[in-house]
């Protein structure tokens, strides 16, 4: 075991894990943010650097600072690193660079897309006051892209943090879209629009941490804001499918099912395209509770935490009694 | 009782001499305030026909505006509906086609948008919340109507008439 000191709060933890995962294990706001690392997916990280974080201890053996910030999600402790967070206002600063960089290419078309409202990079904006751009040149444009007749990419508002194509390679059989180009050049597609058509597709749209992977059937349909989200599971067939989901509900419809994500954003176990796509209806479900949702989430607003809410107004049974014995009168009269 | 204060005031009740109780100089002085009122400014206007002057942030009847080329503003992103405290707004998305770039400026557009009227509190933060200054509060006092029905606003009310029809 090694220990670590993250933000001055320290932590044992076993070799090599990371410093991000090892802030994940401390928990609270000193966890460093992440839009490409997913725990879930081998390999992932080191390519949208918002999880940078100051090293002002190496280790108990070499104590020298490390010269720059370093990515948490690829750096590994050392015994006796102390690490700078949210204390650190040089990693503040850079993180809001970062975001910046981030949104340089990125159409800031919110009010449109369909991620709004549980989109990383909107909460990462907001949380660093660069919710604007200062970018005025063109941005790069591209025609959206239906990836089969369930998925649809929009490079436009791809960041390019490799999730899906990790996703695609570790847990779907064949990865049909990678990313083509380079540097600047970069994109995310398919060689001749090619269907993504395998049982756990899907889970590109859970992954991504922006609206360039969203849900076909889900478009345009509703504001996420506007639908309640509700736990369910079913006994999937699908041997490598758990069956747990969430559904947004609007009304008594479900218009949407996805995987169930933990406060990181990241998927708990992914689903299969049946479940997702296909099982649309409330009795293909059993109903377990409505979703936890943070306060802090836009999802949250006007809704309740029971299945049934409490009535607004509360039941008198001698007002009742006395309403009937009021109304057979004048029906008698 | 003893007075409470020296405030009181005792009125002497005279009998009422000649012209007093004949009631004519009265009369004639009650008609001439009311003849006077006739040629005096009216307080009151003839309300439909004739409004009176708002002041420059009087919030009315909300209006959908268009842009300078005449397309819809609206891209039915929800925040208007979000923000609105008496949950007054509701809608429905469309997904733009092909050949109607000159109806809506964005891939997306309110194919259902309607205000219930008898729910809206015109505070306004609908028009604060759009992100794409699509709606204001600009429009006259919402008019009277004798159903419920007829209080819910559509398109058809809220959006403005189209630069060259």
């Amino acid at each position: 075991m090694v220990k670590v000191t993250i933000d001055g709060i320290s932590i044992e933890v076993e070799p090599g894990t990371s410093i991000l995962n090892a802030a994940r294990q401390i928990g609270g706001d000193i966890v460093p943010p992440a839009m490409c690392y997913y725990s879930k997916l081998e390999g992932s990280g080191g390519k949208c650097r918002t999880c940078l974080v100051k090293v002002s201890k190496g280790s108990e053996k070499d104590p020298r600072p490390m010269p720059k910030l370093v990515a948490s999600c690829r750096t590994t402790v050392m015994d006796g690193m102390e690490v700078q967070n949210i204390t650190s206002p040089e990693v503040t600063e850079a993180r809001k660079g970062v975001v910046e960089m981030l949104l340089i290419n990125h159409p800031l078309d919110c009010p449109i897309c369909d991620q709004a409202g549980e989109c990383h990079l909107q909460d990462l904006g907001y949380e660093h006051g660069a919710a604007k751009t200062r970018y005025e040149f063109d941005r790069r444009t591209f025609d959206r892209i239906d990836i089969g007749d369930k998925i649809q990419l929009h490079m436009n508002r791809c960041i390019l943090c490799y999730r899906c194509v990790f996703t695609a390679d570790q847990i779907t059989e064949k990865r049909v879209h990678g990313v083509l180009n380079r540097g600047d050049h970069a994109e995310i597609s398919t060689y001749i629009q090619k269907a993504v058509d395998n049982d756990f597709s899907g889970n590109v749209i859970d992954v991504c941490p922006v609206g360039a992977l969203t849900d076909r059937t889900f478009r345009f349909k509703n504001r996420v804001w506007f639908t309640k989200p509700v736990e369910a599971h079913r006994d999937c067939e699908h041997e490598k499918c758990s069956g747990k989901v969430t559904l947004w509900y609007k009304g008594e419809d479900v218009l949407r099912v996805t995987a169930r994500k933990d406060q990181y954003g990241e998927v708990e176990e992914f689903i299969c395209n049946t479940c997702r796509f296909d099982k649309k209806k409330t009795s293909d479900w059993v109903i377990e509770g409505p979703r936890k949702v943070s306060h802090k989430s836009v999802i949250s607003s006007n809704h309740y935490e029971t299945l049934h809410p409490l009535p607004v107004v509360k039941t008198n049974p001698v007002l009742l009694e006395a309403n009937k014995e009021q109304f057979e009168r004048e029906t008698r009269l | 009782m003893e007075p409470l204060s020296n405030k009181r005031k005792v009125i002497e009740a005279k009998p009422l001499n000649f012209w007093e109780k004949a009631y004519i100089p009265a009369i004639a002085q009650g008609l001439s305030i009311t003849l006077k009122h006739f040629f005096k400014k009216d307080v009151t206007i003839r309300y439909p026909e004739q409004e009176r002057e708002f002041s420059e942030n009087f919030r009315g009847l909300h209006s959908l505006k268009r842009d300078e080329q005449g397309r819809e503003r609206c891209t039915a992103c929800g925040l208007c509906a979000l923000s609105c405290p008496a949950e007054a707004i509701t809608m429905t998305a469309g997904e733009r086609q092909k050949g109607e770039e000159n109806l809506y400026r964005e891939e997306k557009y309110a194919a259902v948008y309607e205000i219930n009227m008898l729910r809206c509190i015109f505070c306004g933060l609908c028009e604060e919340a759009c992100p794409k200054e699509a709606i204001y509060l600009d429009g006259p006092i919402v008019p009277s109507d004798y159903l419920r029905k007829d209080f819910i606003y559509g398109k058809d009310k809220l959006v403005e008439p189209p630069l060259n029809p």
